[in-house]
């Protein structure tokens, strides 16, 4: 096997500080003493970036491996390194955070409106420009009394002072450090994390009021004080990044900690199936929807989030019907701790076609009041999010974003457990790497930033409110797509 | 409010700070019999030596006095304490009023009566003056005759090489050092300054002294073209004794430093203090606790209430580039580490570090003198990290949080 | 008075600290140079690293102040500010200040002639001390307490 990647150090800029030795948890760098120099050994490196990062010289540089097989169109080299790979191996290949194949990005074939002349522009600051957005049922109609009081269907709702959530990323897929950054960010932001399947940390049941708890296929964590700590409850039946199967937290993830939080013995498989063993129709999905509403006395909302598939339209239909508040679809660029590799590059959707064929069906249906529509899986920027709002979204999720922002350099490596940034571990010297104080303040920034961007972008469509830019999609027009495409995004071409 | 000082040396600036921490208006006189602004006694080696300029030995800046509103009288001994009255009497017969005295008048070199002594010519090596004689005398490649190897005749060789000076040392003890360092560490002491081309001859003393030269006790005879005699120091207790103060191996005081007269109280090398490592009552004579003493002093002088506690012995000090750190008493367990050029002896006794010695490598060993000073319990420490090298890891956390917080005990 | 303070939970031991604060006080206009000119600068931080915790250690600052008052060539003062310095010119390497220090703060200059010791960075530097802005993970901070 060639190593991926070549560590380039300058001699003359190193100091043989030997921080990139300390720094690498997959011991690429070494101080050699004899020699009296740093020694590189690319085998392992990830291109995490770490080293590059703290070196204080500036002197190290991570690039792909020159070195190539003699490729064609057909037999890349990642795709013959793959087979050489399985050769060894005889096992099925792992991959990390989402699909990176070079599949259309449909949010990059859109453009967006602004108003010229007649329909002026608004200045977000000068103008009240509101991007606070509610999720859940909302009420069909308002009828009054005799006495002239207001009657109308009063059911839970989530309230998001930014139309951004964070998606589900489990305690055991992601440190401690990293739940608390998210836990407090989503605090200070007025939104909304999700404690993905991991369950609830003891810890953090003081941010309840921002935090949804998922219900997933291993009920991991799940009991009375859980449900009774969030602020909305989501049961997970699927995942952009591989729809139609479960998940597994290797045993060594499993210490003392995730071990009480996830309520299974110390150092076993965290093994979820890839069915909920109890649903198997919307039926039986509606039944676990109402026994949660139940067990939390009708106060919290309950989200379904589902795998963006080829259905979707139906199947959300379905779970429109099942009592669910809150569609969650996922896509298939959307980010995992691990996934076979055939599947996450795969199987699944764009989120955009999904979103735009849910979004039409619900409406088509008469039923998109009942629920509100939230998607993820790779929304990059705050255009994203209000390309998605504009072609019905009530809202985004975004992880592999908020990731970014807590150091994440996509090396895709997750499933190592040694994330040299502190976030996809739970090695305790590894962990200790993401402090939460600057974490939590990163996402603030990142989502304060996306926010001031939004309000920027709805001003120049001379719009003011979320509300006002859900599924308006005159402001979007596609650009190099085909007549198909744009029939199911339900735009017009540019020039149109 | 009239305060005097006796002394201008680290126990009288001591006692100054102690005073304006507390009165920054009440009189106070300094008064020594060196004409100097204060300067640093244990610098007049490297001054010799060249490495420290006629600026840079002085104690405190130029500006000292003025700055503190103090009045120096300057090259005039005080010859009395008048009791009665409140005065002392100076050597020119005048009299200055005091309502708060400090006597910090250290101590002056011991020589003991030797034969032939007085017909030759010697040097002491104590004072600025004391240093300024012999750098007038000194000749280069001279040859040197320094009777004591104690810190200062040692000080004083390694001034005199930057002369390339050929000198011996002679001593009665059998080896160098002994108030500081144990034999083993001794003698790598010795070796490491005889490399330096100083030669030792010990366990013996001068049995005649002739013009250029010595007889030793031993039949050996050492021709020298200077002699420095440094056996010793003895406190200079005479002001306090003749007005009836309490005065035993030095002055006496109390945990307040007042000596047994009223508001007259005393600091620094002329002193007793007690010695916290070994529980007994010696003659500490060394800058910091003359310092400290000072400070405790003034601050009591100015009507505060301090105690001086926590005195042990300790040295840091080197020899032609080898630093050695010693603290403590050396009564104890021992544990010994040794490699060619570091010695290190930690010494244990009721379960605490009372001592130790640090040789070639003295990084960090304040915290030693810590572990010393406030008796830490050992039970209370990693010992295997300690015995390895002073850090803070060794504390527990709590202790530990609490000391890098900036407190101190 | 504002002090450096570590936070020991948030310690790597990467110890950039060391190099940022022996670059600051070395002098040279950048840590290469620092680092190249044949000198090997010390650090007036030093970081120690245990199996389960780290942390940096410089001065403390603190009230016992026994390095000023035990230096016998009054090389060690303290500023208005109440921050302790090193007259470098003064100090003749006696090392009374090591041997005073209970934090063992004192470090011994690359030549071993002479002391130097941490001054919060304000003869060298702006802003916040150099082992402040270096650290990576926000475990040293500058702040009253």
């Amino acid at each position: 096997m060639n190593p991926l990647f070549e560590v380039i150090r300058d001699p003359d800029r190193c100091i043989k500080c030997r921080v990139c030795e300390r720094q690498c948890a997959n011991e690429v760098h070494k101080y050699d003493p004899d020699l009296d120099k740093m020694i590189s050994d690319p085998m392992t490196c990830v291109d995490c970036q770490r080293c590059v990062c703290l070196c204080p010289t500036h002197a190290l540089k991570i690039r792909p491996n020159e070195n190539q097989f003699r490729e064609n169109a057909n037999w890349s080299h990642q795709t013959m390194d793959e087979i050489y790979k399985q050769a060894d191996s005889g096992g099925v290949l792992l991959s990390a955070m989402g699909n990176p194949k070079d599949y259309p990005v449909y949010w990059d074939k859109i453009l967006l409106n602004a108003s010229q002349v007649t329909n002026p522009p608004i200045d977000p600051l000068r103008e009240p420009m509101e991007t606070k957005t509610f999720l859940g049922k909302k009420s069909q109609k308002i009828t009054y009394d005799e006495n002239g009081k207001a009657h109308y269907e009063k059911t839970p709702y989530l309230e998001l002072d930014v139309p951004i959530m964070f998606s589900a990323m489990s305690f055991g897929s992601i440190s401690k450090n990293a739940h608390e950054s998210l836990a407090r960010a989503a605090t200070e932001l007025g939104t909304y994390y999700n404690t993905g399947e991991g369950g609830l940390h003891e810890d953090f049941y003081k941010y309840g009021k921002n935090t949804i708890c998922q219900v997933a296929s291993g009920r991991f964590g799940v009991f009375k004080g859980y449900l009774d700590a969030g602020a909305a409850i989501e049961i997970k039946m699927g995942q952009g990044a591989k729809p139609g199967i479960g998940g597994h937290l290797p045993g060594m993830k499993i210490n003392d900690e995730i071990s009480k939080t996830r309520m299974i013995p110390k150092g076993t498989d965290a093994i979820s199936p890839a069915p909920h063993h109890d649903i198997y129709s919307i039926e039986d999905l509606r039944q676990l929807v109402f026994s949660l509403k139940e067990a939390t006395n009708w106060e919290k909302p309950v989200i379904v989030k589902i795998a963006a598939v080829h259905n979707v339209a139906a199947i959300a239909s379905g779970v429109a019907r099942s009592g669910a508040d809150i569609i969650a679809i996922d896509g298939f660029r959307g980010g995992t701790g691990a996934a076979p590799t055939r599947i996450r590059d795969n199987v699944g959707i764009p989120i955009e076609l999904a979103l735009a064929s849910v979004d039409a069906r619900l409406r088509d249906e008469g039923i998109r009041n009942d629920v509100s529509v939230v998607v993820g899986g790779s929304c990059r920027s705050a255009a994203d999010v209000v390309k998605a709002i504009a072609l019905g979204a009530d809202a985004v999720y975004i992880a592999t974003a908020a990731l970014l922002a807590l150091g994440c350099h996509l090396c895709r490596s997750c499933n190592t457990g040694k994330c040299n940034w502190g976030i996809a571990t739970q090695r305790a010297d590894l962990v200790k790497r993401l402090n939460p104080e600057i974490g939590y303040q990163r996402l603030v920034n990142l989502v304060t930033a996306w926010d001031h961007e939004i309000k920027e972008i709805m001003g120049g469509m001379g719009i003011n409110s979320i509300e006002a830019l859900r599924g308006n999609r005159l402001m979007l027009r596609g650009v190099g797509l085909t007549q198909k495409e744009l029939d199911i995004l339900g735009i017009q071409h540019a020039g149109e | 409010m009239n305060y005097v000082i006796i002394g201008n040396s680290a126990a009288a600036v001591g006692t100054i700070a102690g005073i304006r921490e507390f009165d920054s208006t009440g009189n106070i006189t300094v008064i020594s019999d060196e004409k100097y602004h204060t300067y640093s006694r244990p610098l007049i080696s490297y001054w010799l030596e060249g490495k420290v300029t006629d600026k840079n030995i002085l104690y405190r800046d130029a500006d000292f006095y003025e700055k503190n509103n103090v009045t120096p009288v300057l090259g005039k001994k005080v010859t009395k304490i008048d009791t009665a009255n409140k005065t002392v009497v100076l050597d020119d017969g005048l009299s200055i009023q005091y309502d708060k005295l400090m006597v910090a008048t250290g101590s002056k070199p011991f020589v003991p009566p030797m034969n032939g002594l007085d017909k030759v010519k010697y040097h002491t090596f104590m004072s600025f003056d004391s240093v300024k004689a012999i750098r007038a005398e000194v000749k280069d490649g001279m040859k040197v005759l320094i009777i004591g190897a104690g810190l200062i005749g040692l000080k004083a060789a390694e001034a005199l090489s930057a002369y390339n000076a050929q000198t011996t040392v002679v001593d009665m003890a059998d080896r160098i050092l002994p108030s500081i360092l144990d034999v083993r560490a001794g003698m790598k002491m010795q070796k490491h300054i005889e490399s330096k081309g100083v030669k030792f001859i010990l366990g013996t003393s001068a049995e005649e002294f002739s013009e250029h030269s010595a007889k030793l006790k031993n039949g050996v005879t050492v021709d020298f073209d200077m002699l420095i005699i440094a056996v010793g120091v003895r406190p200079n207790t005479e002001l306090i004794s003749d007005a009836g103060g309490k005065v035993d191996r030095g002055i006496i005081t109390d945990m307040t430093q007042k000596t047994s007269l009223d508001d007259i109280y005393s600091a620094g090398d002329c002193t007793v203090s007690y010695d916290a490592s070994s529980d007994t009552n010696k003659i500490l004579a060394l800058l910091p606790n003359a310092y400290l003493q000072g400070e405790v002093a003034g601050r009591n002088m100015a009507g505060r209430e301090f105690r001086y506690v926590n005195a042990i012995p300790m040295n840091a000090i080197g020899f032609f580039g080898l630093h050695i750190i010693t603290a403590g008493s050396y009564e104890g367990e021992e544990y010994v580490e040794e490699t060619e050029n570091t010695y290190k002896k930690l010494v244990f006794r009721e379960n605490r570090l009372v001592g130790y010695i640090l040789m070639g490598d003295v990084k960090r060993a304040g915290i030693y003198t810590s572990m010393i000073k406030e008796c830490i319990d050992l039970g209370e420490v990693d010992v295997e990290l300690m015995k390895k090298a002073p850090q803070m890891m060794m504390f527990g956390k709590a202790r530990r949080l609490d000391k890098l917080g900036g407190i101190t005990e | 008075m504002k002090k450096v303070y570590v936070n020991e939970d948030w310690c790597l031991a990467c110890h950039l600290c060391e190099y940022y604060c022996a670059a600051a006080n070395s002098g040279a206009p950048n840590m290469i140079k620092a680092f190249k000119s044949g000198k090997k600068p010390v650090p007036r931080i030093q970081v120690e690293e245990g199996s389960e915790v780290n942390f940096a250690v410089q001065c403390r600052f603190c009230d016992g102040k026994a390095c000023v008052k035990g230096c016998i060539a009054g090389a060690l003062s303290i500023t208005p500010e109440g921050v302790v310095v090193c007259d470098e010119n003064k100090c003749v390497g006696c090392y009374t200040c090591v041997l005073s220090c209970p934090f063992g703060c004192i470090v011994i200059d690359e030549e071993g002639h002479r002391i130097q010791k941490c001054d919060l960075c304000t003869k060298n530097h702006d802003g916040d001390p150099a082992c402040v802005q270096g650290c990576p993970n926000k475990a040293i901070v500058f702040e009253e307490r």
